[in-house]
């Protein structure tokens, strides 16, 4: 149990899932038209890369793959919930991708499959991946960047976007 | 869905921004920010930017380079727009570039007309007319509070102007605003009815510590890296002193320290202690509430059985004989020497035990921790308490009893020592003499429910939130500043005076006239019939102290809203207008007190004040100070330095009492049981404590984050945690509305299960906006009128299922699982 402790020390491999491909910019993000629209004009909104993160058939429920989006350097999650959420992709509306970037200070942060919870060993601030990934209690100001989840007819599951800023980047697709 | 800003980039800071420092206003600790602002047309890029890092890059944990959207903001600054970063400082020795949920929100809860943040705040003087308040000059709004207040005072007859003014730093305090403000009531005036933001009678929440000799602000943060042992009680540090517990306590457990936790309730601090030294280093005696002071005389005579004492400090320190001090009205116990505290606090660990509900062999390895020597020399121990004591049961005994076990044992004055208040805001305390209000001080709430007072001053408080029998102010309150409404409404149209007759009349039938200064419409300021717009630290400049007395200068970054002014300025408008009108009038010799506030800015008013009294302290020399300031008293400038003191006490004269000897004093108090009227009858007849207290996210700035959409969306209204098996005994779910019910009063709350809560004991938020939780607390308060806000019992019953608010929120438990 404890050794989730040396999680940000120890997980620089994070990358065992790995980005599978990439599908260019995102023009399928689901949002409504006119909010799409609005936040285009209002927060000049990133083009998201489409990352092709596994196949349905990959995953286990609570036990989550490790994925890089919207790069390599952005450690993430993929994660099979077992339970329908809302924002949940995929047939039985389960699956959800985040960041496990503490966004407080930017520590990996490890996921407590008992009661489906991304834990920060930084400064002990916990997020709830059932909701959206609410901050349950901790230092950050935001809570957890989701990513927007695409599943195509053959159950391959694709990152398609982030509601939040990740930390580390004042881009959440890196540019320069 | 939890809330989501879907900001996905933020504008970078350029090389050439401008930077000024903060100090961030919302908590004791003070952490160091920088506050960064640049024009709005203009932008750093990836290769050039202020942090001189290739910003195309991933950067890693603890990142100087990187800011959250909350740490960002567009505000006016000379009346343009600009960018606005607020990040924390990485070379504040407070801090060290940690932010916390709510200082790393400084920025998002500024007033951006851009950015549509914090539109709640006021942005002109308003007054009540036609039935509503409507906008107007500072000089119309001024006029008519000098008028109406004219008519209520005279020299030497100010007893029916009551008071309410904030005394603490951060904020809108500071030392600038409490010498505005104490100038004009207790220089200009002599008023006596008055009270303080979170209280309701103008007194020290610490006078037992004080009479002893010991400031309760002695120690340096560094203390707790030094220590030994880290003794906490009544505190909840991880959540109300965030940064001072993961930069400076963490690593005193890091480098060995033990903890020992007093505590009814297993909170957050316990557990992540338990998590840092490890559970065996962490002793948490969950005693009953309201018991502590039995415990620390067990304590108290234990140590001294064992001999684990320091017997030169005590001689050298503290007064030889008996009784020093008697005890009286004034005095909730006697005081005096070490001989007759050990007989006046005698106390076995069995009879302690029977009474804090903690095993008696538990309280004796507390001892042990706290004072048995190490390695033959004195056993470092730091000795910290908030409000769980100081808001609880027989305060001036309890915290004299804590402080005594400090006393025997040398641990003040030391390096890794220290025996302190950990404190809510920062301090800013600079007044002329508060003599005049007495001690104990008048009971100013139940005061104004028995009719007193005609007009009230109202500062940056709100009795609705935060005061005790709160249902039954509220009512009153309410009915009698209706009165004087209905009688300005039924004078529509009248000339001033016909005006001014016309509320004095109200006020003589038992009505009251409210003129209520803040930054935001508060719910007491629903009550008032005018309203007076403030601006906060940052709008201003703006100077306060820290927990360890770490005096430091907040550069003003950005304009006030609207037409909002510092109340340093306001209570100089005050009595400026007062003077004029009692000129008028023909009572020059009562104007002629309201003379001497020609103070132009903020400055004026900090060199009128605090600086007269500390000559070496200019705005400038702060300045340089940087965010790492100067920690109080300043006893010189040189080298270009202000020079300060980091520890107090460190020659063993004691003085916060006035006493010339230099000795300190033992507190003679013995326990007594639950001591303010009505609580033990409370607790026999209801079945739940209904414990209060904060929470990490919206402490010291909930008044900002009811319009903070991040802090909304996780407690959309108070929470109230309950064991699980009372839940299912009283057949709630997560989310369910209850209502808390007991002899005085009713509130809501949702109900939030929480495994570590004992059965029977419930913790509900304390000052929320939505859901008082002082409607079911009693009158009752010591006999100086502290609040005994946290030993509340009552009843609980459903009232509602969730609402859709409440179905958004995690009900998870907040214990880290690592
Ligand atoms: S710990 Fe207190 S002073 Fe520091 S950032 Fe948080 S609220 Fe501000
Ligand atoms: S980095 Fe995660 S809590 Fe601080």
């Amino acid at each position: 149990m404890k050794c989730n402790r040396l999680v940000d020390s120890g997980r620089r491999q994070f990358l065992r899932g790995g980005i599978l491909g990439v599908a260019g910019a995102a023009a399928a993000v689901a949002l409504p038209a006119g909010q799409a629209q609005a936040q285009v004009q209002a927060r000049a909104m990133v083009d998201y890369p489409s990352s092709k993160l596994a196949n349905l058939a990959d995953l286990v429920v609570d036990v989550p793959m490790d994925i890089g989006y919207p790069d390599a350097d952005s450690p993430g999650i993929l994660l099979k919930l077992g339970t329908r959420v809302e924002g949940g992709a995929g047939p039985d509306g389960d699956v959800v991708a985040y960041s496990v970037l503490c966004p407080h200070k930017g520590f990996y942060m490890s996921y407590h499959a008992p009661d489906k919870t991304l834990n920060c060993p930084g400064h002990f601030s916990r997020f709830d991946c059932e909701k959206g990934g609410q901050q349950v209690w901790g230092h950050a100001t935001q809570n957890l960047p989701q990513f927007a989840l695409r599943v195509d007819d053959k159950d391959d599951i694709y990152a398609e976007g982030a509601d939040e800023l990740i930390y580390g980047r004042l881009s959440n697709v890196l540019q320069g | 869905m939890a809330y989501k800003r879907n900001i996905d980039r933020l504008p970078i800071i350029p090389a050439d921004a401008k930077v000024q420092n903060v100090t961030c206003h919302y908590c004791i600790v003070g952490c160091g920010y920088k506050a960064y602002t640049w024009p709005l047309k203009k932008q750093g890029t990836t290769d050039s930017n202020w942090a001189g890092t290739d910003l195309s890059q991933q950067q890693g944990a603890e990142t100087d380079a990187w800011y959250a959207p909350s740490m960002y903001n567009v505000v006016k600054q000379n009346g343009a727009d600009v960018h606005l970063v607020i990040k924390p400082d990485v070379d504040c020795a407070v801090n060290g570039g940690l932010g916390s949920i709510r200082g790393a929100r400084m920025a998002e809860n500024r007033r951006s007309d851009v950015n549509g943040t914090q539109q709640q705040r006021l942005t002109e003087p308003m007054v009540w007319r036609y039935g509503t308040w409507q906008p107007t000059s500072w000089d119309d709004a001024l006029d008519l509070v000098a008028r109406v207040t004219a008519r209520v005072i005279d020299k030497d007859k100010e007893d029916d102007l009551f008071v309410s003014m904030f005394d603490h730093g951060g904020s809108a305090g500071g030392y600038e605003n409490t010498w505005g403000t104490g100038k004009l009531y207790f220089e200009s005036m002599k008023v006596k009815h008055c009270r303080i933001h979170n209280r309701p009678a103008y007194n020290s929440e610490v006078h037992s510590t004080r009479d002893m000799g010991v400031d309760e602000l002695n120690y340096a943060y560094e203390d707790y890296q030094l220590t030994d042992t880290i003794f906490l009680i009544g505190a909840n540090p991880i959540e109300t002193q965030t940064n001072l517990f993961l930069n400076h306590m963490v690593k005193g457990m890091q480098n060995g320290a033990r903890v020992v936790v007093v505590d009814p309730r297993r909170t957050v601090s316990v557990d992540a202690c338990e998590q840092v030294a490890g559970a065996d280093n962490v002793l948490h005696l969950q005693i009953n509430s309201g018991t502590d002071l039995s415990l620390f005389n067990a304590l108290f005579t234990e140590i001294v059985a064992k001999g684990w004492i320091d017997a030169d400090f005590i001689r050298g320190s503290t007064i030889d004989g008996d009784v020093a001090v008697a005890e009286d009205g004034a005095h909730p116990s006697a005081l005096g020497s070490f001989e007759a505290a050990k007989a006046a606090c005698h106390l076995s660990l069995d009879e302690a035990a029977e009474i804090c509900g903690v095993a008696a062999a538990d309280i004796a390895k507390a001892a042990a921790w706290i004072a048995e020597p190490k390695d033959g020399a004195r056993r470092k121990c730091v000795t910290a308490y908030e409000k769980g004591i100081i808001w609880g049961n027989d305060n001036y005994r309890t915290i004299g009893a804590l402080v005594n076990i400090a006393l025997a044992t040398g641990n003040i004055g030391r390096e890794g020592g220290g025996v302190c208040r950990l404190g809510g805001h920062q301090e800013g305390y600079y007044r002329p003499s508060d003599a005049h209000v007495g001690r104990p001080a008048p009971y100013i709430d139940q005061l104004i429910i028995a009719g007193q007072g005609k007009v009230h001053h109202i500062w940056a408080n709100d009795h609705y939130k935060t005061t005790l029998n709160a249902a039954e102010f509220k009512r009153v309150y309410n009915r009698r500043s209706n009165m004087v409404k209905e009688a300005m409404d039924a004078r529509a149209g009248a000339t001033r005076e016909e005006l001014i007759d016309a509320i004095v009349g109200a006020i003589n039938a038992g009505g009251l006239f409210v003129v209520d200064v803040d930054i935001i419409h508060s719910q007491i300021g629903q009550a008032a019939h005018v309203i007076l717009p403030a601006v906060e630290s940052g709008e201003m400049n703006l100077t306060s102290m820290n927990g360890e007395r770490r005096l430091r200068l907040v550069e003003k970054y950005m304009d006030g809203p609207g037409d909002s002014k510092p109340d340093c300025l306001i209570a100089a408008g005050i009595a400026q207008h007062l003077e004029r009108v009692l000129r008028e009038e023909g009572r020059t010799e009562y104007a002629d007190q309201f003379k001497g506030y020609d103070w132009a800015n903020e400055e004026d008013a900090f060199m009128d004040g605090y600086n007269k009294g500390n000559p070496e302290v200019t705005y400038d020399r702060l300045r340089a100070m940087g965010n790492n300031g100067v920690q109080e008293p300043v006893t010189g400038f040189a080298d270009g330095k202000l020079v300060g003191t980091k520890r107090l006490y460190t020659d063993g004269r004691f003085t916060r009492h006035g006493r010339e000897d230099g000795k300190a004093l033992f507190c003679l108090g013995g326990w007594r049981g639950l001591q303010a009227p009505g609580k033990a009858q409370q607790k026999a007849n209801h079945r739940f404590l209904i414990n209060n207290g904060r929470a990490n996210m919206n402490w010291q700035n909930w008044f900002l984050d009811q319009k903070n959409e991040f802090v909304m969306d996780r407690f959309p209204v108070p929470f109230i945690q309950i064991n699980p098996e009372d839940m299912a005994e009283l057949g709630l779910k997560p989310g369910d509305m209850v209502e808390v019910f007991n002899d005085v009063g009713a509130t809501q709350a949702l109900v939030y299960p929480e495994r570590t809560a004992r059965r029977n004991e419930t913790f509900m938020i304390f000052g929320a906006p939505a859901g008082t939780q002082g409607n079911v607390v009693n009158a009752g308060t010591n006999e100086l009128i502290l609040p005994n806000y946290k030993q509340t019992w009552g009843n609980i019953r459903k009232i509602s299922d969730a609402i859709p608010a409440a179905a958004r929120v995690s009900y998870k438990s907040w214990e880290v699982e690592l």
